[in-house]
Order: structure tokens, then C-alpha cells, then sequence
């Protein structure tokens, strides 16, 4: 797979003959200061660092997934897939996309794993099902646990990527009939950073590769151990439609007036308001538009098991447990206060027919 | 035979006052908190801010009902006996003794009002229907400062309920929250029939009282 005169070109040579100018690699590096909430200062110290890195390993592994999160990489154009795969890292185990096969591919995994203990990047993609001794997902004849265990505790960094790898996803949806894991309930005391969302979003991806490049560190993460540069702020507070929203302008049904006009989707269960995600300011396949901005609501993916707590996805409040699918808080509530109201009248009423019986028990006084 | 009746001061100031504050304060809650969960009002213009307003009407209510809620705290240590929080010790034989009696009276099972309504302060059924609100108060507080928490960064507000929103999902948090908005609906109406029926029944000027402060009751109730 190598290239003969790897070694004698610079990386910026690589690049041009490419067909990307300086300048591009430039507006990337500056595009990348500000993903990740850097001052435009720090553009130069990011190129100089991805011009100096000594690419790293990364292995790419895939568990109970849907591979949602290698087409999103796959889509990556800044800097297009090319660059990340033989630039910026070297890619040496990836199922869907690597060209070895059984054997050969395992074989390039272990090299990695032992030549290179400690400086390589793991990416995770999919849940890790831990029942019955993990036999639901097994790769090699190993299972998803054993291989998760050695290959990101010898990694320099863990990348789990999307919500399956994050908490479990769909895998751990209830009722999780193969106990589906996330990573960082499976394995303790690695370096992970978590990038949830279903998929994950890959210039996130980017940002915490080209972080880790530049700074030799993951960063900063809150305690849901997703970054902060990406999860910090919420997606109703840097929506588009936002002023919507304030106004009180909403789409009440698919397809009405306030659809077309492109209102606030609150009214058909977006997530918005309760997901983190910078969706809104980064947006999807090299910016062209994001699901708020295609006319559908948010499903709160990037939210902990988003499957379970963010559904319906199409109401805003949650079913009320033991109520059946179509009961709603409201028509509960109503109820409630029906029913209060009815025990009020029949109570009044009892009273007046059982001939004022307190009035009698004042009589006796 | 007519007994005599004595005007006892049993609502003080605060006590009132926070009756009110709260009265006020869960009317704009419920109705505005109900437009936020669900906007019935359409906006004919962009220019509008209905439910920038609304949302400022709710923020601003929460913050005048847990002062007022804080108020009665306070009051609870430092006000007269019917509004001491020893009053609302709910592990009481005689409390739940009277409760039952209570009860039966209310359900027209029993014609005789019992004495424990004949009490200055609260009866032992409102005791334990306070403590109840008071719990529900809490939840609805910290409920609404876990999901204000969401778009208010920093320790303060992980402080005032944001830490919540690790323990329950956000989703069930805003449910909750929701939903104690009709327990409380009806809480009200039982209150003020329940009220003014004991106020008929007993006539101790229970309806005025929580303007006045003052209540009717007969000599030999007193202490």
C-alpha cells in the first residue's frame, strides 16, 4: 500500500499533488480552529502539527452497527477521505473498506495491537453485546468484549464512535435482548473520548483527530465523556429557526402552511430543546443542510439512550407508563381534574340529598 | 344551646401572604407553563414574542413562587404553632387517628363533624395534604430548574436541578413536571370546596380567614 517516494515528499507536496493548494489547507486548518472553539491564532499550530505528525496508526472497529458511522466518514471532504486515510492517519484495519480479508485482515489488527502498543488510535463503532459470554457479535472467533478489551486498552486514544459504541444505541434498546454495551461500560481506565449521534458526525471526527495531532491530548469532555467543543451547547440555542419558535410560529401537521414556510418544528416532537450537539453550526455532508433544516424535527440522537428516553420522536412529552400508546399527560391531567371536579359535584349534591346533616348536628348543640 | 365563640388569630402575615404569592404564582405557572408545552396560540408575524414572553412570564413567576415557597419555609421555624413545622410532624397516632375520622366526615359517611375540624389550625387531613404539595412543590422546582439548567450553563444551575438531569432522563423530568401541574389543578379545587364546605358546615369563618387571618372557633376547642 505504500507509496515509493512517501518518504522524500513533503506533506505538503503530497497534497498539491493532490490537487490541494496551501491555501485550502489553510481554510481547513482554520476551519478546524474553530470546530473545536480555538482562536483563529491557532490555525498555524494546527498545520504545522498535522505537517509534522508521524501518522498514526488507527484502527477502525465495527461491532453491532449498522456501519452508519463509516458512511459518514466515507463522506468526509475536508479534508476528503483520501487525505485522512493516507495523510493524516494511516488506516490499517478497517472491515468494510480495508482490501484483506479473514486472515490477512485479522493479521494486520495484531500487528498494529503488538508493533505498536500504545501509539495507535482505536475508532469504535457499534454496541458490545455482553451476554451469554458475548457470543452475539464475534469476529475471528473472538467476541466483541475480548477484542475491545485488548485492542483499545493498548491504544494511545479510543474514539467510540456514534451512540451504539457511546452507550449501547439501538443494540441496548429496550429490552437489550443481547445486553449491548457501550465502550466505556465495557472497558475502564482507557483513554476514550465519545462521539455520540446516530451517526456521528465525521468533521467531530475530525476535530478530535486533528486535536490529538496538535495538543497530544483528547479534549476537554463533560461528564457524559462526549467533547465539549462539539456536545457544549444546545441545538434549540443555535437553531435557524429559532425566532420561530419565539414568536410562536409553529408547524402543527406535515406538510400545512407553517411547514412549507419553514416554521418551528417544536409542535411535532423535535428534540431540539433537550439535545447538545453543534448540528446546527456545523451541519451534515460538508454543510449542505441538517434535519431541522430539511423540515424534520430533531430525534435527540446525541442524547444517552436516545432510542428509549427521546421517543415518541414525533411528540414532545413522553407516553405516561401504563397508560397505553395513545394516552397523553394532558388527557390524563384533564382527567385528573375531571374527575376532582365530579367528586366536588356528587359530593355537593350527596349532601343536599342526605338532608343537611351537619345543619342537624348544629341543632343538637 | 349556643356555645360561645372565641376569634383566634391563626394565620399570620406570611402565612397569608405566601397563600396568595403561591395562588397567583401557579395560576401563571399553569397557564403559561401549559402554552409551553403546548403553543396554542399561532403567531401571525414574525415580529410577534408570544412564547418569548410566555417563557419570560413562567421564569419570572418560578422565581416569585420558590421565594414565596422559601418564605413559608422560613416561616415554618419562626412563626406561631399553626405554622410551625412541628405542626406538620406527619408520624402522629392522633394525626392519622383523626385523619380517618376526617375522612369519613368528608365522604358523608359521617354526619357528626368530628373535633378535629373544630381545630384553630390546619386538621390533620390538610396536614397531610400539605406535606403532599409541598412535596409536589419541590418536584416542580427542581424539575424546572433542571430543564431551565439546559440552556443556563454553570455550577449554579447544576446546583439548583441540572444535577437531576444525570439521575432521570430529561424527558421523563419534563413528564413529571407536566403532569404535577394537574395534581396541583386539582388539589385547588378540592381546597377551596373542601373550604368553603367546612367553612358551611362549621361556620368558623374558614373562607375569611385567609383574608383576615382570623377564625371562629367554639370556647371549649380552646387551648
Amino acid at each position: 500500500m505504500k507509496i515509493p517516494d512517501e518518504k522524500e515528499l513533503g506533506f505538503m507536496e503530497k497534497l498539491a499533488q493532490k490537487g490541494i493548494s496551501r491555501r485550502d489547507f489553510m481554510k481547513f486548518c482554520t476551519m478546524m480552529a474553530a470546530t473545536l472553539a480555538l482562536p483563529a491564532s491557532f490555525a498555524p499550530k494546527i498545520a504545522e502539527a498535522i505537517e509534522k505528525s508521524k501518522r498514526p496508526s488507527l484502527v477502525w472497529l465495527e461491532f453491532q452497527d449498522c456501519a452508519g458511522n463509516t458512511e459518514s466518514f466515507l463522506r468526509a471532504s475536508k479534508p476528503t477521505v483520501v487525505e485522512i486515510v493516507l495523510n493524516l492517519l494511516s488506516v490499517d484495519y478497517h472491515e468494510t473498506i480495508m482490501a484483506p480479508a479473514g486472515k490477512q485482515a485479522e493479521k494486520s489488527l495484531d500487528d498494529v495491537v503488538k508493533n505498536q502498543k500504545g501509539k495507535y488510535i482505536t475508532v469504535v463503532e457499534g454496541a458490545i453485546p455482553t451476554k451469554d459470554g458475548g457470543v452475539y457479535c464475534c469476529i475471528g472467533g473472538r467476541s466483541a468484549v475480548d477484542i475491545v478489551k485488548e485492542v483499545c486498552g493498548n491504544a494511545m486514544a479510543t474514539i467510540a464512535v456514534g451512540a451504539c459504541a457511546w452507550d449501547g444505541g439501538w443494540p441496548a434498546a429496550s429490552p437489550n435482548p443481547t445486553g449491548a454495551k457501550g465502550v466505556k461500560d465495557v472497558v475502564s481506565g482507557i483513554t476514550l473520548i465519545n462521539l455520540p449521534g446516530c451517526p456521528m458526525n465525521v468533521q467531530n471526527l475530525t476535530g478530535v483527530v486533528v486535536h490529538l495531532l496538535t495538543f497530544g491530548a483528547l479534549p476537554a469532555t463533560d461528564e457524559l465523556g462526549r467533547p465539549l467543543f462539539a456536545y457544549g451547547e444546545r441545538i434549540h440555542d443555535h437553531c435557524e429557526r429559532r425566532a420561530h419558535f419565539d414568536a410562536g410560529q409553529y408547524v402543527r401537521q406535515w406538510g400545512d402552511e407553517g411547514h412549507r414556510l419553514g416554521w418551528c418544528l417544536y409542535e411535532m416532537g423535535c428534540k431540539g430543546p433537550e439535545t447538545f450537539q453543534n448540528c446546527p453550526t456545523i451541519r451534515w455532508n460538508d454543510a449542505t443542510n441538517w434535519p431541522v433544516g430539511s423540515g424534520h424535527g430533531c430525534i435527540g440522537c446525541a442524547s444517552p439512550r436516545f432510542w428509549d428516553t427521546m421517543t415518541p420522536f414525533y411528540r414532545r412529552l413522553p407516553k405516561v407508563p401504563g397508560f397505553g400508546v395513545e394516552a397523553t399527560a394532558d388527557k390524563i391531567g384533564l382527567g385528573l381534574a375531571a374527575v376532582t371536579a365530579a367528586g366536588v359535584v356528587a359530593h355537593g349534591i350527596a349532601r343536599a340529598v342526605k338532608g343537611k346533616g351537619p345543619e342537624q348536628g348544629e341543632k343538637k348543640e | 344551646m349556643q356555645q360561645q365563640r372565641s376569634r383566634v388569630y391563626v394565620w399570620e402575615f406570611p402565612v397569608r401572604f405566601t397563600h396568595w404569592i403561591n395562588l397567583l404564582c401557579i395560576l401563571a405557572l399553569s397557564i403559561t407553563g401549559f402554552y409551553i408545552g403546548n403553543p396554542f396560540i399561532q403567531a401571525y408575524s414574525a415580529k410577534q414574542y408570544i412564547m418569548g414572553w410566555i417563557r419570560f412570564i413562567h421564569f419570572v413567576a418560578a422565581y416569585a413562587f420558590l421565594m414565596s415557597f422559601l418564605i413559608r419555609i422560613y416561616w415554618g421555624f419562626m412563626g406561631n404553632k399553626y405554622a410551625n413545622w412541628r405542626a406538620f410532624n406527619p408520624f402522629s397516632a392522633k394525626k392519622i387517628r383523626d385523619l380517618a375520622d376526617i375522612t369519613m366526615f368528608y365522604l358523608l359517611l359521617k354526619k357528626e363533624p368530628p373535633p378535629a375540624v373544630k381545630k384553630e389550625g390546619h386538621t390533620a387531613c390538610a396536614i397531610y395534604v400539605y406535606l403532599g404539595l409541598f412535596i409536589l412543590f419541590v418536584i416542580e422546582i427542581l424539575t424546572g430548574f433542571a430543564l431551565y439548567s439546559q440552556s443556563h450553563y454553570g455550577v449554579f444551575w447544576k446546583l439548583m436541578g441540572g444535577w437531576l438531569l444525570s439521575v432521570i432522563n430529561v424527558q421523563n423530568i419534563r413528564l413529571y413536571h407536566h403532569l404535577i401541574m394537574w395534581f396541583l389543578i386539582a388539589f385547588a379545587i378540592l381546597h377551596v370546596y373542601i373550604g368553603w364546605f367546612l367553612d358551611k358546615t362549621e361556620k368558623n369563618g374558614l373562607m375569611g380567614s385567609i383574608f383576615s387571618g382570623y377564625k371562629f372557633v367554639t370556647g371549649k376547642e380552646l387551648e
